[in-house]
């Protein structure tokens, strides 16, 4: 027996990456734009969706990421969209994120030829999502204001690898000590800049701003061939 | 807590690359930025390693800081808290010149002695 080093120079998520491209390369051909739709738990995604999804001017399906059950694809389903759950409990005990893998081995069962715009709901977390593409034009990221003016510093691999971010559930900020200038304070340095939308998923105030910007994004694909 | 996600891709990559040969050593290069705990990473990796080639290997990592570079001034730094604004002149145009590595440089294998020895 002998020892023999190889030589690898590869990044160990290259692996993902390829996937991603793969699955980028298929909504191409379909002309639709993806949007890979993030948060932690509970600051509001599939409220949000709901909000804005029904009266979209595209064509828009939904793919659910979540560790375990359908409660939000129900809930997208009554809007009478076409929408997907993929659970990740398969995995090592749950998997805290969907990877280019799982958005793959669910690409079947869209109806991607009739949608011009597919929003990926991924499994809530601040952590892992940020590290996986899974073949997006656009990554979102939620952030309530109940979750204080200090997550941008904590999570800056998720903040900084979005191009929009909204802050949610503004109808509270009256009820909260959230400073929301300190909040603006850390995201711009963060992500100097990015682009942020102040909304409330519950009253629906800003919420129009998001529903267009979507519908911008649905227009970036090129047409299907 | 990505650190078990992260390990699992890096078990993938290795095995790929070692080809049913053991797995003694793998070197790496992570960044700063990747925000990973290397306990947790080394802990990780030791479980989901366990049945594979690389059951035992030796997780070897270079940790590598952030290093940015105003796109404006060209004053380079090493920022300590999460902030990417150049502290000379302020401005938000900055490249990353270190700290996003996640790459596996090298993996060290053993391997049977071959039966015979081609002449040179």
């Amino acid at each position: 027996m002998h020892r023999t080093k190889v030589k690898v120079a590869e990044d160990a998520l290259d692996a993902n990456t390829t996937i991603a491209n793969a699955n980028r390369g298929d909504f191409d051909r379909a002309g639709v734009s993806v949007v890979n739709f993030m948060s932690a738990p509970g600051a509001g995604k599939t409220t949000l969706l709901e909000r804005v999804l029904a009266e979209l001017d595209v064509r828009a399906g939904v793919l659910e990421g979540d560790v375990q059950g359908s409660a939000d694809a129900d809930r997208i389903s009554a809007l009478h969209l076409p929408v997907v759950q993929l659970n990740t409990d398969a995995g090592f005990g749950g998997e805290c994120h969907l990877d280019a893998n799982m958005v793959r081995s669910a690409l079947g069962d869209l109806p991607l030829g009739e949608l011009d715009l597919l929003v990926i709901e991924n499994v809530g977390n601040l952590v892992c999502p940020a590290e996986f593409r899974v073949g997006e034009d656009a990554r979102v990221m939620v952030s309530a204001v109940t979750e204080g003016e200090d997550k941008p510093l904590k999570y800056p691999l998720m903040f900084r690898t979005c191009e929009l971010v909204l802050i949610n559930k503004i109808d509270l900020l009256e009820h909260l000590e959230f400073d929301l200038d300190r909040f603006l304070y850390n995201l711009d340095a963060v992500h100097p800049g990015v682009e942020r939308m102040l909304v409330s998923a519950r009253t629906g105030e800003g919420t129009e701003a998001f529903r267009a910007w979507l519908e911008g994004v649905a227009k970036r694909a090129p047409a299907a061939a | 807590m990505h650190e078990l996600s992260l390990s699992t891709a890096i078990l993938d990559t290795t095995l790929r690359h070692a080809e049913g040969r053991r797995v003694k050593s793998v070197q790496m290069r992570i960044g700063a930025m990747r925000q990973v705990v290397p306990e947790s990473l080394e802990f990780y990796f030791g479980i989901v390693t366990r049945d594979t080639d690389a059951a035992g290997a030796v997780l070897e990592v270079e940790y590598l800081p952030a290093r940015l570079r105003c796109l404006g001034c060209g004053e380079e730094w090493e920022p300590e808290l999460p902030m990417f604004r150049c502290p000379s002149c302020l401005r938000a145009e900055i490249e990353t010149l270190s700290g996003t590595e996640f790459e596996i440089e090298s993996i060290v294998v053993e391997e049977e002695e071959a039966g015979c020895i081609a002449p040179k």
